[in-house]
């Protein structure tokens, strides 16, 4: 029972990054995917965290950590091609 | 114990239609920038409320969750902000509906000095 | 444990999705992010399995530093082929 609400927030996760990776296909411009990219990258943050209570280990957190230094590092990367290169 | 499960769960959920609101803005709305509003102001927000429901529901975590959180508060706005400017910077237009572009301005009157 | 059977199975949907989104895609940059998001995907479904260190291995690797590696060089080689 007490999970049970844990895993609404779960789904209801889950159809936000489907409804996310709508835009990433559809994108029209290399910015929009890149924005999308950053919105599934703190979804999947989110559902690590899920996992890890549902689960009941406290390892899989530092997997969330790791997630949030490469969204940063990632949108940085394609924002100098952006601005320097199209 | 229970209770504190039930009440984390509730917050989760809270967070959750954050996230799934900030979804449906970055599909509905009109351009890129509108689109990086949405789809960064909700989602630290929607992070901020789901990784507090799981610090409720085991208090154990509640160190790690706050680097966790601050480093998502710390690094997501620098990144919209970086890709909005080089966006800017790559000519990808705005919307029609939108009516001031503060940047442009900025960057036409420095040119002409 | 049924909910991580069936986030389990909508991660491998995606997963081939984005896949498929990558290989046929005509735009070389966003077959670049496509990729990242395959490895984004196939880490968590690590995770689900049970192995962190596979899990973060994964998102270092292969949505942070071939992400990286790629754009460095499509700057290079732009204006060769198609880009």
């Amino acid at each position: 029972m007490a999970d049970l609400l844990f895993i609404i927030a779960g789904s209801i996760a889950i159809l936000a990054g489907l409804l996310g990776l709508i835009r990433f296909v559809i994108g029209p411009t290399l910015p929009d995917r890149v924005v999308a990219f950053d919105v599934l990258t703190i979804i999947s943050i989110s559902v690590i965290s899920l996992i890890a209570h549902l689960a009941g280990r406290v390892i899989y957190l530092d997997a969330a950590i790791v997630y949030g230094l490469l969204s940063f590092l990632g949108v940085i990367v394609v924002a100098r091609y952006v601005e320097r290169g199209l | 114990m229970n209770t504190l499960h039930i009440i984390g769960g509730a917050v989760s959920i809270l967070g959750a239609l954050f996230l799934l609101l900030a979804s449906i803005g970055l599909i509905r709305m009109p351009d890129v920038y509108n689109r990086m509003q949405a789809g960064t102001k909700a989602t630290t927000f929607g992070t901020i409320m789901f990784l507090a429901g799981i610090g409720i529901a085991s208090p154990g975590w509640i160190p790690k969750l706050i680097v966790l959180v601050v480093f998502i508060v710390l690094t997501n706005p620098i990144s919209s902000h970086i890709l909005a400017r080089a966006a800017h910077f790559a000519g990808v237009p705005l919307a029609d509906r939108s009516v001031t572009d503060k940047l442009a301005e900025h960057r036409q009157k420095a040119g002409d000095k | 444990m049924s909910f991580f059977l069936v986030l389990t199975v909508v991660l491998c949907a995606v997963m081939l999705g984005s896949a498929g989104m990558a290989l046929y895609h005509k735009n070389l940059a966003a077959t670049v992010i496509a990729a990242g998001l395959v490895s984004l995907v196939a880490s968590i479904i690590y995770l689900i399995l049970a192995a962190p260190d596979v899990a973060m291995t994964e998102a270092a690797i292969g949505s942070g530093l071939s992400t990286v590696m790629f754009f460095y060089v499509l700057k290079r080689v732009r204006g060769g082929e198609n880009g």
